[in-house]
């Protein structure tokens, strides 16, 4: 969740190439802002480029996280709700659901620009921090608001600093600063079809790194584990946290 | 029956968003050491922490700011430091303050440790 009045800006990206396709670069753009201590919304602009097609942009998406428990517990639930309006050229693949998979990935963009998914997606985040160790597991739900089934996919993920105890010194390279992980994330099939068959997996070594002004950067090789999966994707992003936005820009409308 | 019930939840409620977060504490937090206490590595790394983590509400020098009340006082330097530890991990959801539990143990003692090294404010000028 956001600290109340911050606002983060982030890039995530992700490059790969399917089986038959060619490479391509995902793009998403992140706004995410606290409005309050148990409610964060965020508004995504997503794009792509894909080398010997073409770069084009593909929607927009908005999300909200509420934070269902006041006090914390062993697991603590985090309820997102999001809509998108992405079209099917869209390669960001911050989730994968159904029977997303690298077919998915080499349709021209010419033609997969002409499919509309206008859909609300629901996850329920459940979240552990045990002795330095951040426990993260979703479910996710997502449904085409015009027509299909709905479509369910899953992540999990545990990852934790180098060092649990803060240097004195004000630096950049040190441990406590860089966070290791993993994470698995693949699809679960429709309503009408729900299971493993036919979908894709993933598995995700990943690494952050926290400048002391803030700025962090994160990169995530992804391993397909399936056929369906596309054989590696590289996920890679930037934030930067602009603290008490919600101040500053008050005040600029209040002189 | 029913209503009398429901209006005791709702003046329960009411008080429970009136109390600050220490006097929400659990009793049994009270007596939690810190292990850091005194600490003077882990307070100058507290210190930085605290910039990062707390500053832009709080203020950098603890003063407080437009939301957050301040912090730089003698109800948080003699507060037991199992009661901080306890509010740093749960926040304060209803005046705006979020959970910094995803900050490692360690980490969040040493905040306590800089929070308890300070003099506070409202001890020099008596109030």
């Amino acid at each position: 969740m956001e600290e109340p009045g911050n606002l983060e800006l982030a890039t995530k990206s992700i490059t790969g190439r399917p089986a038959d396709g060619p490479r391509f670069l995902g793009a998403t753009t992140e706004l995410e802002y606290g409005v309050k201590g148990w409610w964060t919304t965020e508004f995504y602009l997503d794009g792509q480029a894909t080398f010997g097609d073409s770069t084009l942009f593909t929607g927009y998406r908005w999300e909200n996280r509420f934070r269902l428990l006041p006090r914390e517990h062993w697991i603590n639930p985090v309820l997102y709700v999001e809509f998108e309006n992405i079209n099917g050229a869209d390669k960001g693949l911050l989730e994968v659901v159904g029977h997303d998979g690298q077919e998915d990935l080499i349709v021209p963009n010419a033609d997969a620009r002409l499919e509309k998914q206008r859909e609300i997606e629901a996850k329920l985040i459940l979240s552990s921090y045990v002795k330095g160790w951040t426990v993260a597991e979703n479910f996710i739900s997502e449904k085409n608001i015009r027509h299909e089934p709905f479509e369910f996919g899953y992540s999990v993920g545990v990852s934790r600093p180098l060092a649990l105890t803060a240097r004195a010194d004000r630096c950049n390279v040190c441990p406590e600063n860089f966070q290791a992980g993993i994470e698995l994330y693949g699809g679960l099939g429709t309503h009408a079809d729900f299971g493993v068959r036919d979908t894709s997996h993933y598995i995700a070594p990943t690494v952050a790194w926290t400048l002391a002004s803030g700025t962090s950067f994160k990169i995530s090789p992804g391993f397909g584990l399936t056929g369906a999966s596309a054989g590696f994707l590289l996920r890679f992003g930037v934030s930067y946290e602009i603290a008490q936005f919600g101040r500053a820009a008050r005040s600029m409308f209040h002189r | 029956m029913k209503l009398i019930g429901l209006t005791c939840l709702l003046l329960i409620s009411a008080w429970a968003q009136n109390v600050g977060p220490l006097e929400q504490a659990p009793a049994k937090f009270a007596n939690k050491k810190n292990p850091m206490q005194g600490n003077e590595s882990a307070s100058r790394a507290g210190a930085k922490l605290y910039a990062r983590e707390c500053a832009a509400c709080h203020g950098s020098e603890g003063e407080g700011g437009e939301k957050a009340p301040p912090l730089k006082r003698a109800e948080v330097f003699q507060a037991p430091p199992g009661t901080l530890f306890w509010v740093l991990e749960n926040g304060s959801l209803n005046r705006g303050m979020p959970s910094f539990a995803h900050l490692p143990e360690p980490q969040r003692w040493q905040i306590i440790t800089y929070l308890q090294s300070q003099k506070p404010a409202d001890h020099a000028t008596g109030k």
